[in-house]
């Protein structure tokens, strides 16, 4: 299934551009009005109008319309842009190719409008084309694009479209073409039954790899995408496991020493995996070389030693370590040997996760009865709290670097994790939607 | 593991306890009772369920703790000296974590926990080959309230009694 899906997409591959649009004016027009900057207070988001996409025939309705919605879903999603709905639209789209009445859209406010079309072809594949407009320049934001792939990819194909207005709009890269690993949870809380799952990052096409026979945890994607490394209990202890997302097959990551194996995450070049090993009580750090097999010891102290994360050029690892004598953040060279607390608040700080631009490394904190999610720079500056609640844990990174996901947890006897969202700046928090109780998630990269 | 446990609630329908025969039995501790004397001395002595009962399965921690108070070396105490009495049988201690941790720092600190009682076992002169440890972190709590009265129920390690010899 997922290795089609992959062939499917050869075909979509980063858009053939039509050569449809007049003023090719791509990135030039990005220093105009329509930019946002996200590391800037948004206060107000942009308004988009995203009139329904024209089908290119009475039977491609349907998914018009709900690829329209998709991509509106994402835009708004993000808390940068604000949708003007069709109901205040003066000016109606009825041809992809017809020439936009700026003056309509003008008038209505809308900042951004986005038209586009659904088609078919001959031989049964969609067609999805799309534009995107500057209404107050009144020009073309990028060239208009060409998506094609089949039917059945159309929500990665209204993902894509969303991906390319963001990016041209923000100037970063988007993150709606992406999956969410994580743990699907069931049953009472002293009985949770527990599941590998998968899905696209706003909870559509939820598929699960394992069975809740075994309790797993904390999947974290390759750098292609195309496995995960997680912590199950099947062979009875804790062990590291490699799943094969396409072919759903999994087995032991590797010999590993120790009773209890966990923690694994893999490097940027997907060549490495740094995990935790337990051995007689005490955990420390392991680098596992995916090439030749070889395995180094990167810690040796007496202090639990867990949650490693790479930099993203390989060369370093966070990690958090109760030697102090309760969890801090360190960073060491990738290759072990001295290192540098990073943390200094008062707390206790956990599950570091380097972001993927390098810019920053989110963590859990945890702080007189309350867990939060946060971010500090690399040298530990700038700490910022995004979320406070009864139990806020292990964020993982939107491909962008700026926004991260975690598990929230409620209290209590009917206590349920839920997996949650949050910018970077601390705005937009908002649950993602799961099948069911949900934790440990796991963005993917973007896919290919 | 799950043949242990088999293996295990078999021994104990022949000594015809099935009554009581869930506990201990649930694999982490979690299906089980709370072993401190509740039912009082009722059991045969080599019975898993004086184990389980009389003596007290299980040791209870300090917050982010490992090291063993006073009690809980008294119940280890007894323990040992069961397991020393009862050769035929081997037991897998686990470790357990309360909610207020972030999951791997549990897991690291259920196993700290598991061995902190393996290690005071094995000082009293159980043969290192008839106990292993498994830590369940924050997975698989027994008090299920989110305040300090479940939480100090579930910092605890259990001492499953399996049957078979050492390995």
């Amino acid at each position: 299934m997922k290795a089609q899906l992959n062939n499917l997409f050869r075909g979509l591959g980063l858009c053939a551009a039509l050569g449809l649009v007049a003023l090719p004016v791509g990135a030039q027009s990005a220093g105009g009005p329509l930019r946002i900057e996200i590391t800037e207070g948004v206060i107000e988001p942009l308004p988009f109008a995203l009139p329904v996409f024209i089908a290119d025939s009475p039977d491609m309705a349907d998914a018009a319309q709900d690829i329209t919605r998709v991509i509106a879903a994402d835009l708004r999603g993000t808390g940068l842009f604000r949708e003007i709905p069709a109901e205040a639209h003066i000016s109606t789209i009825t041809s992809f190719d017809s020439p936009v009445q700026f003056a309509d859209w003008q008038a209505i406010n809308a900042q951004a409008l986005i038209t586009g079309s659904v088609g078919r072809t001959s031989d049964g594949q969609m067609v999805v084309r799309f534009r995107l407009f500057d209404v107050f320049s009144q020009l073309p934001l990028g060239d208009g694009l060409q998506f094609v792939a089949t039917p059945e990819t159309w929500r990665r194909m209204a993902h894509r479209v969303a991906d390319q207005v963001y990016s041209r709009i923000t100037g970063e890269s988007g993150y709606f073409d992406t999956r969410v690993a994580f743990i699907n949870e069931e049953g009472p809380k002293n009985a949770r039954l527990k599941r590998l799952a998968l899905m696209d990052y706003d909870g559509a096409n939820v598929q699960y790899l394992t069975d809740s026979s075994a309790i797993v945890l904390a999947p974290r994607f390759s750098p292609d995408g195309r496995s995960l490394l997680y912590t199950s209990y099947e062979s009875g202890t804790p062990r590291i496991y490699q799943m094969d997302i396409a072919s759903v097959t999994h087995r032991p990551l590797a010999d590993l020493p120790g009773t209890m194996t966990f923690a694994p995450r893999y490097s940027p070049d997907g060549r490495r995996v740094v995990f935790s090993v337990e051995r007689g009580g005490n955990s420390d750090i392991y680098m596992l070389d995916l090439i030749s097999g070889g395995q180094t010891r990167l810690t040796e102290a007496p202090s639990i030693e867990t949650a490693p994360s790479f930099s993203p050029d390989g060369n370093q690892v966070v990690f958090e370590s109760d030697r102090s004598g309760n969890q801090q953040l360190y960073i060491m060279p990738a290759t072990g040997g001295q290192a540098q607390r990073i943390s200094r608040g008062s707390g206790r700080y956990g599950t570091p996760v380097w972001s993927p631009r390098g810019d920053y490394i989110a963590f859990t904190k945890q702080e007189a009865g309350r867990f939060h999610i946060g971010v500090m720079r690399v040298d530990g500056s700038e700490e910022r709290l995004l979320t406070a609640s009864f139990l806020d844990e292990g964020p993982t990174w939107a491909p962008n670097g700026r926004v991260v996901m975690f598990t929230r947890e409620t209290a209590g006897t009917n206590g349920a994790p839920a997996l949650y969202s949050v910018d970077i700046s601390g705005r937009n928090l908002q649950r993602v939607a799961t099948p069911g109780m949900a934790s440990d998630p796991a963005w993917s990269p973007l896919l290919q | 593991m799950m043949k242990l446990l088999v293996k295990s609630s078999l021994m104990v329908a022949m000594l015809g306890l099935a009554a009581c025969s869930q506990a201990g039995l649930g694999g982490s501790g979690a299906g089980g009772m709370n072993g401190a004397g509740a039912m009082g001395g009722n059991f045969d002595p080599a019975s898993p369920e004086y184990f389980n009962q009389t003596i007290g399965d299980r040791v209870f921690f300090a917050v982010d703790q490992s090291t063993l108070s006073a009690e809980a070396a008294a119940t280890l105490d007894q323990q040992a000296t069961w397991l020393l009495n009862n050769p035929s049988y081997t037991a897998i201690i686990e470790g357990h974590a309360d909610e207020q941790g972030t999951r791997e720092y549990n897991l690291a600190l259920g196993a700290r926990r598991a061995a902190s009682a393996q290690e005071y076992l094995i000082s009293r002169g159980v043969a290192p080959n008839r106990l292993s440890t498994i830590s369940y972190g924050k997975e698989r709590p027994i008090e299920i309230c989110s305040n300090e009265a479940c939480y100090s129920r579930n910092r605890r390690a259990v001492t499953v009694i399996a049957a078979g010899a050492g390995v």
